[in-house]
C-alpha cells in the first residue's frame, strides 16, 4: 500500500474514526479546511465505541424530532449528578447538556436518522433519540458526509506519536499498512478513545483480576495517544483505576460484543458466584439504575464469575439473551451444568425460597416483594424458584470505557502544565472523564463526543483559516 | 425442508431479537420481536417478509469479520428460496430451473419463438392484423392452458405455503393492509422513505424501489390491457388490432414502456449490488426472469410500432414466445416472489393484530 496520498498538506489531522472525530472532521471541512482522519480500525470496524451505540440524550425544551415532551436542562444536570455522585466538572456538563438541543438538527441535517424508541426502552422516549439502525448507521452517514466534504480517510492507520513542541503539536507518527509515516498537519484533534482494550494497562490499573474482563467495544481503543499525550505532560482527568463495566453474558467474545451480550435477567434471578453463594441484594432497584453496578460486583467475586438463577415463571420478563440460557429440571442438575458444586446451589436457593414472603409481584415498578431473613437481603421481585425448568445464565464484567482521559478547556483544547497547546484539540472518550467522573448515563457518550467534535472541529478550523 | 439454512436463519435471527437497532427498518424487525423462540415457519415467514433492502446489513455491528458473521439478507434469502423451491409444484422442475435457469428460459423462448413461427406457415385465409399470421384459435389453444396451469400450481404451492406459516382465515382488512404495503413498496423505504441499500452499500437509494414499482404497475397494466382486449373480443366483438385510443392500447403502451424501463433498470441494479447479500446461486435465474419480463414488454412496444410492416410476423413469434415462456415458468421463476410475498404481507397483518 502507498501512503503517497497521505503527504498532505493538511490543515487539520483527526485522530480516530468514531463519533467525535468525525463530527471534529466535518465540521472542520465545512470551512473549507483540507481534513485528514486517521483511523486505527480496518474499514469493517471503523467508527470505535460508536458502533456500538444506539442513540444520544438530548436536552429539549419541546418534541423534538423523535424525542417526546420536554427534557430541560437542570433535570438532565441532576440526572448527570445522581450517576456521578457529584464527580463531574459542572461548566463542562452544562455545556454540553445544553449544546445537546442544537446538535440533533445539526446531526440530522449531516446524514444521521432517528427513530422512536426501540421495543423495551420505552423509558427513554423522552430523554435519548435512537439512531435508526445504530450507532453504525450513523457512523455510515458521518463517514458518507465527510467523504462528499472531501476529507480523506486512513483505514488501519494506528498514531503511535504526536509531536508537541512546547505550547504546539508539530507532527505526528502512524504506522500506516506496515510502514511508519510521519504527518504534518496545522492543526490536530484527538479523538481516538479510552484504552479499556488494552489488557496490559487494565491490569496495572486493576489488578489481575482484569485479565478476565471482556471488552464490550472495539479492540481498538488501546489508549496509545493517550499515554502520549500524558506522557508529554499534558494534563489529565479522571481515575485511572477505574473503569466503567456492566454484568454481561460471560460466553460473549472477549472484544466487541456490544449491546446483545447484556443481560436483563438480574432482578428476577438470584446471583451467586463460584463457590454458589448469593453476595448482592438483586432487587435493589429497577434494572436501568442498577445495570452499571454489577459488572463491579461480579468483578470484586473469586474468578470474576456470578451466575443469575431464574425459573420458569421469569424466563419471559427480560430481553431475550444473544445465547440461550443453560437449563435444567432441578437447581442441582443446573448448577453442575454450570460447573458449580450442584447441592451447595440447591442449599442456596432453598435458603432464599425459605425467606421469600408471599405478595404481589410487579416485574416493572419497585413492588417491595422482600426476602426476611436472609443476608445480604433481596428487596424487591424476591420470588421463590421453584417452577422448572431452572435457567442460568454466567455473568462476567463487561467493559464499556475507562476514565482517565485529558483535562481540556471549554473549547476542548489540550492543556499541558504550562497552558493551552495552541493547536491541539481533544473530543470523544479520550476527554469524557472531565464530565462523567464516575458512572454512566445512557447516550451520554454520544452528547459528549458530538458537543465537543463539533467545538474542536469548529476552533481546529478557526486555527488553520 | 433445509434444517442447516433454517438453523443458519434462526441463529441470526436470534442475535437480531438480543439487539433490535435495525427495528425502524422494515417489518421483519418488528416481527421478530414477538417471539423468543423461532419455529420453522416463523422463519420461513420472516424470511418472505424481507425485501431484500439491506438496511440491516450495513448498519450491522455485527457482520464479518465480527465473529457472529451475521449477513441476515442472504440467511433470510436463502431460506425464502428455498421455501418457493420446496412448495413448487410440481418440485423437480423448480429445482432444474433454479440450477440453469437461463438456458433453461434462453431454450423455451427459443423453442416458442421457433413454435410461432412455424405456426404462421398454416395462417389463415381470412384474418387480419394479427390474425392474419396467427389464427385466433391457435393462440387461444395455446395460451389458455399456458396461462392456466401455471396459475393452478401456484395455487397449490401457496396453500401448503400458507399453511407452514400459520396464516389464517382472509380477512378484507388485512388483504387490504397487504395492498397498501405492496403498493407503496412499504418495506424498500428503508422505514423513513430514503430507499434501501441495494446498489449503494451503506449509502440509501431508493432506485430498487422506483424501478420495481414501474416493473409492478406495468405488469398489471399490461395485464389489465390483455384483459380488456378479451372482453372487447368476447363481449362486444370488436377484435385485435385496436386503435391507439382505445382501453387495450392506453392500458398496453404505457405498461409495456414502465414495464421495459423498469426490467432495465432491476437488471442494471443488480449489477451493481453485492450477490453475497442475497441468494447468490440463484442470481443467474433471477437475472434471466428480469430480462424476459423486461423482453415481453419491449417486444410488445416493437410489435406496436412495427404496425403494417414486415417485420411483423418475426416480431409476433418473439413477442408471443416470450409471453408464453414467461406463463409457463412462473411458478418456478422470481416471479412467484409477487404472489409469497403478498400472501406474507397477509398473514403479517394477522400475526400483528393477534
Amino acid at each position: 500500500m502507498t501512503s503517497a496520498y497521505l503527504n498532505g498538506p493538511w490543515d487539520i489531522v483527526v485522530v480516530g474514526g468514531g463519533n467525535a472525530a468525525l463530527c471534529a472532521a466535518i465540521t472542520a471541512a465545512e470551512t473549507g479546511a483540507r481534513v485528514l482522519i486517521l483511523e486505527s480500525a480496518p474499514k469493517p470496524y471503523r467508527g470505535g465505541n460508536s458502533r456500538h451505540t444506539r442513540n444520544f440524550r438530548c436536552m429539549h425544551q419541546g418534541p423534538l424530532s423523535v424525542l417526546t415532551n420536554s427534557y430541560g436542562e437542570d433535570e438532565y444536570f441532576d440526572d448527570l449528578m445522581l450517576v456521578t455522585k457529584g464527580k463531574t466538572d459542572e461548566p463542562l456538563a452544562r455545556l454540553a447538556i445544553r449544546s445537546s438541543e442544537e446538535c440533533l438538527p445539526w446531526m440530522e441535517a449531516h446524514g444521521v436518522r432517528f427513530q422512536p424508541s426501540l421495543s423495551g426502552t420505552l423509558s427513554l422516549s423522552r430523554t435519548n433519540a435512537f439512531f435508526l439502525g445504530g450507532g453504525k448507521a450513523l457512523v455510515n452517514a458521518y463517514y458518507n458526509t465527510a467523504e462528499d466534504l472531501g476529507v480523506t480517510v486512513a483505514y488501519d492507520a494506528e498514531v503511535t506519536h504526536v509531536h508537541l513542541e512546547g505550547d504546539s503539536f508539530r507532527y505526528l507518527k502512524a504506522r500506516i499498512g506496515g510502514e511508519t509515516v510521519r504527518i504534518e498537519a496545522r492543526a490536530a484533534v484527538l479523538a481516538s478513545g479510552g484504552f479499556q482494550s488494552n489488557l496490559e494497562w487494565l491490569t496495572r490499573a486493576w489488578g489481575p483480576a482484569a485479565a478476565n474482563f471482556l471488552i464490550r467495544g472495539t479492540p481498538y481503543n488501546r489508549g496509545v495517544v493517550l499515554r502520549d499525550m500524558l506522557d508529554q505532560g499534558c494534563e489529565s482527568v479522571g481515575d485511572p483505576t477505574q473503569c466503567h463495566a456492566v454484568a454481561i453474558d460471560g460466553r460473549a467474545p472477549k472484544f466487541d460484543g456490544g449491546i446483545v451480550t447484556r443481560l436483563d435477567c438480574v432482578p428476577f434471578s438470584i446471583v451467586v458466584n463460584r463457590d454458589a453463594e448469593r453476595f448482592y441484594d438483586e432487587g435493589e432497584d429497577v434494572w436501568p439504575k442498577r445495570y452499571a453496578i454489577w459488572g463491579r460486583l461480579v468483578a470484586g467475586q473469586p474468578d470474576q464469575v456470578g451466575y443469575a438463577i431464574i425459573d420458569a415463571k421469569s424466563i419471559d420478563l427480560f430481553m431475550p439473551s444473544v445465547f440461550p440460557p443453560n437449563r435444567a429440571d432441578t437447581i442441582e442438575e443446573l448448577g453442575t451444568q454450570m460447573g458449580l458444586d450442584g447441592a451447595r446451589l440447591a442449599a442456596t436457593v432453598a435458603e432464599f425460597n425459605a425467606a421469600c414472603r408471599p405478595g404481589r409481584f410487579h416485574p416493572t415498578e419497585l413492588d417491595g416483594l422482600a426476602t426476611e431473613g436472609l443476608a445480604p437481603a433481596k428487596t424487591n421481585w424476591a420470588r421463590p424458584l421453584d417452577t422448572p425448568p431452572y435457567y442460568g445464565y454466567q455473568l462476567r464484567p463487561g467493559v464499556t470505557f475507562t476514565y482517565l482521559g485529558l483535562k481540556v478547556s471549554d473549547r476542548a483544547q489540550v492543556h499541558t502544565a504550562q497552558g493551552p497547546v495552541r493547536n491541539l484539540w481533544a473530543a470523544g472518550e479520550i476527554m469524557a472523564g472531565s464530565i462523567l467522573g464516575q458512572g454512566y448515563l445512557a447516550g451520554f457518550g454520544m452528547t459528549i463526543g458530538t458537543v465537543f467534535g463539533r467545538i474542536a472541529g469548529r476552533e481546529a478550523a478557526a486555527h488553520v483559516n | 425442508m433445509s434444517t442447516e439454512l433454517i438453523a443458519e436463519a434462526r441463529r441470526q435471527t436470534e442475535i437480531c431479537n438480543a439487539c433490535r437497532y435495525c427495528e425502524g427498518f422494515c417489518s421483519v424487525f418488528p416481527a421478530l420481536t414477538r417471539s423468543k423462540v423461532f419455529a420453522d415457519g416463523d422463519i420461513t415467514h420472516l424470511a418472505n417478509l424481507c425485501h431484500n433492502c439491506r438496511g440491516c446489513y450495513y448498519s450491522c455491528q455485527y457482520t464479518e469479520p465480527h465473529e457472529f458473521a451475521l449477513n441476515f439478507p442472504a440467511a433470510l434469502a436463502e431460506v425464502r428460496q428455498e421455501s418457493w423451491e420446496r412448495h413448487a409444484w410440481p418440485r423437480p422442475l423448480a429445482r432444474l430451473f433454479n440450477e440453469s435457469g437461463v438456458a433453461i428460459a434462453a431454450a423455451l423462448l427459443a423453442g416458442f419463438v421457433l413454435l410461432f413461427g412455424l405456426l404462421q406457415a398454416f395462417r389463415p385465409e381470412s384474418g387480419s392484423g394479427f390474425y392474419a399470421y396467427l389464427a385466433h384459435g391457435t393462440i387461444l389453444a395455446l395460451f389458455l392452458p399456458a396461462f392456466l396451469l401455471p396459475l393452478a400450481s401456484v395455487a397449490v404451492s401457496l396453500r401448503a405455503y400458507w399453511r407452514e406459516i400459520g396464516g389464517e382465515r382472509l380477512r378484507w382488512r388485512d388483504v387490504l393492509a397487504a395492498g397498501a404495503s405492496a403498493a407503496r413498496m412499504k418495506n424498500l423505504n428503508g422505514g423513513q422513505g430514503q430507499g434501501c441499500n441495494f446498489e449503494k452499500e451503506d449509502r440509501y437509494s431508493d432506485r430498487r424501489r422506483w424501478f420495481h414499482q414501474a416493473v409492478m404497475y406495468g405488469f398489471l397494466l399490461c395485464f389489465a390491457a390483455t384483459v380488456s382486449g378479451t372482453i372487447l373480443h368476447y363481449a362486444f366483438a370488436i377484435p385485435a388490432p385496436y386503435g391507439l385510443f382505445s382501453l387495450p392500447k392506453l392500458l398496453g403502451v404505457p405498461g409495456g414502456i414502465l414495464l421495459t424501463v423498469g426490467c432495465a433498470g432491476l437488471a442494471w441494479l443488480k449489477t451493481q449490488a453485492d450477490p453475497a447479500l442475497g441468494a447468490a446461486r440463484v442470481w443467474g435465474g433471477e437475472m434471466a426472469f428480469v430480462l424476459l419480463l423486461g423482453a415481453t414488454g419491449a417486444t410488445g412496444l416493437a410489435l406496436y410500432a412495427a404496425t403494417g410492416t414486415a417485420a411483423v410476423p418475426s416480431l409476433l413469434a418473439i413477442h408471443l414466445g416470450c409471453i408464453v415462456a414467461f406463463f409457463l415458468l412462473l411458478p418456478f421463476t422470481k416471479m412467484i416472489h409477487g404472489f409469497y410475498r403478498f400472501a406474507t404481507l397477509i398473514v403479517e397483518e394477522q400475526k400483528r393484530r393477534a
